[in-house]
């Protein structure tokens, strides 16, 4: 008997592609957390692509007989100081964090203000976390040290520091983000690649004698996104946050777009006065939208290790 | 080996019709159903089968420790007529504790790093027997020496990662029999060891079964191991007991199918690929999900497999008094074993041998490779202090001439990967030449010509981590061929499904994610994708060692296979001797970074021995109860690497020194010579060859 006879391998059934998809989608479903995340996330990401076509008024709209009003049937979530409706400012002050980047005055791109940041601090992150991780030796040692360096100073005053150095506006709140953002996304792709790069089919690419660039972008990254992928929903929500304290602070979008943060800041002086409206519902909409971020991660996370 | 008298002894654990089911989210899997078993006192059931086939479930089953998921769904579990199933928590924490013990493959997950060996072996008293501090602690270090730990007073002081891998084995060992337990599990207690350790943890287990009264349930993979160590015989396939008998019997008469596979599937010490076959059982271990629980859970892998085998599941067929088997035609069907031999295929090598040895691929000189370490001193900081090394890899030469294999055998830490690496170019050479097809290619593969890195490339050890689990099995085939252009770009598919083919992959393969493969399938990928560019050398780092004997068996066919269509050069590196010497036409015996012995695999395994080799040989688990082995064990623990010994590396363990005058004094101040042998091999040891030959072979297989 030859060992061909004997080595028939087994018969697996070929997964469809579209099974493959089914099969991720049900690590979604199978946590209630990440459901519950999710459908959050999807509320809000709805409203603001569909924003244009949900309400009557435009976010500057003013009308002048209805300042400071509580919801009715007109306005359902009420109007501000200057009489423009809420509901139609929140769904716009979505719009700028999840859907467009206003890049100046009459151009946008599409893919909001937080998604933006977080990506540039991804590919920032991961860069320098890869370098450091598979080269290691003294240029591990330099470019973490920088890093650490750039964690050590807090992370608002960091936020405050970049964009009072820059000016305000929606490019320079995503260069803030990427900034403030890239020593964490570094730090979690370094770890990962230092787990990584002691596997065998790494060793498997040296042999071929395969370049770094090869072996960190190739062979290591995507082997890393699961993890990477969790921590960068975590960090939009953070970057919502950024961008909402920001906005509080006068550093945000300059006025007069609808820029959540800004809105609790103006509301919140009519809070006493018997119209908490104004400050209420964007805290709750920056609130809603960071806890549903966090669910969704948390969710995912703990199911994809229980899959393991 | 005895049994007779003890089986009218008392009864320690009476396992009836057991099953257990884990949840998981595709619902209820079936782990384990229809096992029995009975130990008495004083005996040791040996349960044996490849992984997942349910061995420790069992045991963890017995102690209660399923997991949250995991449950008992039938049966009944009996401990000195004492029903376990359905009791509470607390009542089984106590019953444990007290009459149960465990010991568990690695002992460092057994011991509290934190925990002086000391405190940890007291509270085991302290807690369960109430013994006031001093009488658990005189206890205690009476039974450290009753495990043979060297200076037990010292070593209740000391903290686990202070003691070798050996030791800490002997102290969960002595943990466990602190209590006198009726019933001692032992999961794979020896795997993690070497194999001179573990023929001395083995002998300690043999040793004290004449001592306590406890009955052993011992469980392992390794065939050679339980023939050493157990009574009776349980074998485990797929969850299911296939078969039960006293060990000579089923050694003698293996009557499952599956039994018989395994033992027609791993070498046995002394044979070589010119003289004998290996019979892999054909697929793998179903998962318990995909398991056909109405017909014959061997079917599938089954070659004597009938209908009747679809249809039915059979039950227990009397082989003799006390042996049982799972099979229809446990009675008809005759062993493997027998056909084994082979004798055409050793014309067609020796031919070749001849043909061969002047034409050398491979030629290291007094190679080198050094790793530095700081001492640690204030100085240091300053890159003042004294800089050390670790002298993983010293002065080794070595010839391979083409189309022939190296073995490297040697224990972990001897640096046998270490020295692959350095050839290959991933570690940096200190000092010495790699000469490759007459041409110096010592340097990092970085800076290697392509032509040289082509032509050396490498299989690994773990089938979980050799590919990358992100690109499908096609795509990392194709990254060797792109690379080097070994094909023009349109015929990279081609070529990629001709690879699959020659490594017994069907074409389907091409899109399979590395997380669909079974760990064979992995590893035949790997080697597909090592042979993609066409190497004069293939370096194979342990590419068995992980992997189940059945799928073992089938994966070493296939690298002979490999070999003699295409004509690879091939160095084999493993830590199992039995291997080595079936695959390989050389040997190289490794330790502490040296060579100590080199020459035709036939002249290895038989004597004259270098000491270190003689050792290594009878440590040996051999797959036989009847086998007649050599009783030789080293004492103490492999050097610090960092501080070799002077004159010979291995005068400190050296059961043979004895033989020189004045006790070997001359092995601690001198290098030994090499000493070439008749038979074409060189040992380096200072006892002259005659004396060594007078030292008689270590195994003698049964008749």
């Amino acid at each position: 008997m030859s060992p061909s006879e004997a080595t028939t391998p087994d018969k697996i059934k070929t997964v469809h592609p579209s099974r493959r998809l089914f099969e991720s989608l049900s690590v979604l479903f199978a946590s209630k957390v990440a459901l519950v995340g999710l459908l959050i996330v999807f509320f809000w990401v709805f409203v603001a692509v569909c924003a244009p076509w949900l309400n009557s008024y435009g976010p500057m709209e003013q009308d002048w007989k209805a300042p400071n009003q509580g919801p009715s049937w007109s306005h359902p979530l009420g109007t501000d100081e200057l009489g423009r409706d809420l509901w139609a400012r929140l769904m716009y002050g979505a719009r700028v964090v999840l859907v467009i980047l206003p890049v100046s005055d009459n151009f946008w791109i599409p893919g909001g203000t937080a998604l933006w940041g977080v990506f540039a601090s991804l590919v920032a992150g991961a860069t320098l976390g890869l370098i450091g991780g598979y080269r290691g030796g003294w240029v591990d040692e330099v470019v973490m040290r920088l890093l650490d360096a750039m964690m050590s100073i807090p992370i608002i005053l960091l936020y405050l520091i970049i964009v009072a150095a820059i000016g305000a506006s929606a490019v320079n709140v995503v260069l803030a983000i990427a900034i403030v953002g890239t020593p964490g996304i570094a730090r979690l792709v370094r770890s990962l690649a230092l787990d990584i790069r002691t596997r065998e089919y790494i060793r498997a690419a040296e042999t071929r004698g395969e370049s770094q660039w090869f072996i960190m972008f190739v062979e290591i990254l995507p082997n890393a996104r699961g993890p990477i992928i969790i921590d960068a929903m975590l960090r939009v929500g953070y970057a919502i946050f950024a961008m909402g304290t920001l906005g509080f602070l006068g550093l945000g979008l300059p006025p007069p777009s609808p820029d959540w943060g800004s809105m609790v800041a103006k509301g919140r002086e009519f809070i006493l006065s018997g119209s908490p409206w104004a400050a209420l519902w964007p805290s709750i909409a920056i609130a809603s939208l960071v806890v549903g971020l966090n669910l969704l991660a948390d969710g995912l996370r703990e199911e994809s290790m229980r899959y393991q | 080996m005895k049994s007779q008298a003890e089986k009218s002894s008392g009864l320690v654990l009476d396992v009836k019709d057991l099953a257990i089911s884990y949840e998981t989210r595709k619902g209820s899997v079936a782990a384990v159903r229809g096992v029995s078993l009975k130990v008495h006192q004083g005996e040791t059931l040996g349960v044996v089968g490849e992984s997942g086939c349910g061995k420790s479930t069992i045991a963890f089953g017995i102690v209660g420790h399923l997991g949250p998921n995991g449950r008992i769904v039938n049966g009944s579990i009996g401990v000195e007529g004492e029903e376990l199933v359905g009791r509470s928590e607390e009542e089984l924490r106590k019953l444990r504790g007290d009459r149960i013990s465990m010991v568990y493959q690695d002992p460092m997950q057994a011991l509290n790093p934190s925990l002086r060996i000391g405190d940890q072996l007291i509270e085991v008293l302290t807690f369960h027997r109430k013994l006031s501090r001093r009488e658990a602690r005189e206890r205690s270090v009476a039974m450290l020496k009753r495990v043979y730990m060297p200076d037990p007073d010292s070593m209740m002081a000391r903290y686990p990662h202070q003691l070798s891998g050996g030791q800490q084995q002997r102290v969960v060992i002595a943990m466990a029999l602190l209590n006198n337990p009726a019933l001692l599990l032992m999961d794979e207690p020896t795997t993690a060891l070497d194999v001179t350790v573990e023929a001395a943890v083995l002998d300690l287990i043999e040793d004290l079964k004449k001592d306590f009264e406890s009955g052993i349930v011992f469980i392992t993979h390794n065939l050679g191991v339980v023939a050493r160590v157990s009574n009776r015989l349980c074998v485990m396939y797929a969850g299911e007991m296939v078969e039960r008998g006293p060990v000579e019997q089923i050694f003698k008469r293996p009557s499952h199918p599956y039994t018989r596979g395994l033992l027609a599937c791993v070498p046995i010490l002394g044979e070589s690929k010119g003289d004998s076959l290996l019979h892999p059982i054909r697929g793998h271990v179903p998962p318990p999900a995909e398991r056909d629980l109405g017909a014959c859970i061997f079917h599938p892998r089954c070659d004597y497999a009938t209908d009747k085998c679809r249809a039915a599941r059979p039950g227990f067929v009397d082989m003799s008094e006390d042996h049982l088997a799972r099979c229809f035609y446990a009675r008809d069907i005759e062993d493997r074993r027998r056909t084994r031999k082979r004798a055409r295929i050793e014309e067609t090598i020796t031919a070749r041998e001849e043909a061969d040895k002047e034409n050398v691929l491979l030629n290291l000189e007094r190679l080198k490779v050094y790793y530095e370490q700081e001492a640690n001193s204030v100085a240091s900081i300053f890159g003042l202090g004294e800089k050390k090394y670790v002298k993983a890899v010293d002065d080794v030469s070595i010839v391979v001439p083409k189309g022939r294999t190296l073995g490297v055998v040697g224990e972990s830490g001897c640096g046998k990967s270490t020295l692959v690496k350095g050839l290959i170019g991933l570690e940096e050479v200190t000092g010495g030449e790699v000469e490759f097809l007459g041409v110096d290619v010592n340097k990092p593969v970085k800076e290697r010509d392509m032509k040289w890195v082509q032509e050396m490339q490498m299989v690994f050890q773990n089938p979980d981590s050799t590919l990358n689990p992100a690109y499908s099995v096609g795509r990392q085939i194709a990254r060797p061929l792109k690379r080097f252009g070994t094909v023009p770009r349109d015929q990279i598919k081609g070529e990629v499904i001709r690879l699959l083919r020659a490594v017994r992959l069907d074409d389907y393969y091409y899109d399979r994610l590395p997380r669909q493969l079974s760990g064979g399938e992995k590893q035949r990928v790997g080697i597909a994708r090592a042979l993609a560019s066409q190497p004069d050398l293939v370096i194979c780092d342990e590419p068995v060692s992980a992997l189940d004997v059945s799928v073992q068996a089938a994966v070493i066919n296939l690298l002979l296979e490999i070999q003699n269509t295409f004509d690879t050069t091939m160095i084999f590196i493993a830590h199992d001797l039995s291997v080595v010497r079936y695959f390989s036409d050389e040997v190289a015996v490794m330790y502490l970074g040296q060579i100590v012995e080199i020459g035709p695999a036939e002249s290895i395994y038989s004597p004259p021995y270098h000491p270190y080799t003689e050792a290594l040989l009878s440590a040996v688990p051999i797959p036989d109860p009847e086998a007649d082995q050599a009783h030789i064990r080293l004492s103490g623990n492999v050097p610090s690497a960092l501080n070799p010994p002077s004159g010979c590396r291995f005068h400190t363990r050296c059961p043979r020194r004895a033989l020189l005058p004045d006790e070997g004094r001359i092995c601690e101040e001198e290098r030994p010579p090499w000493r070439q042998s008749a038979r074409g091999h060189r040992i380096l040891c200072h006892i002259p060859l005659k004396e060594l030959e007078g030292l008689g072979p270590v195994v003698h297989p049964a008749a």
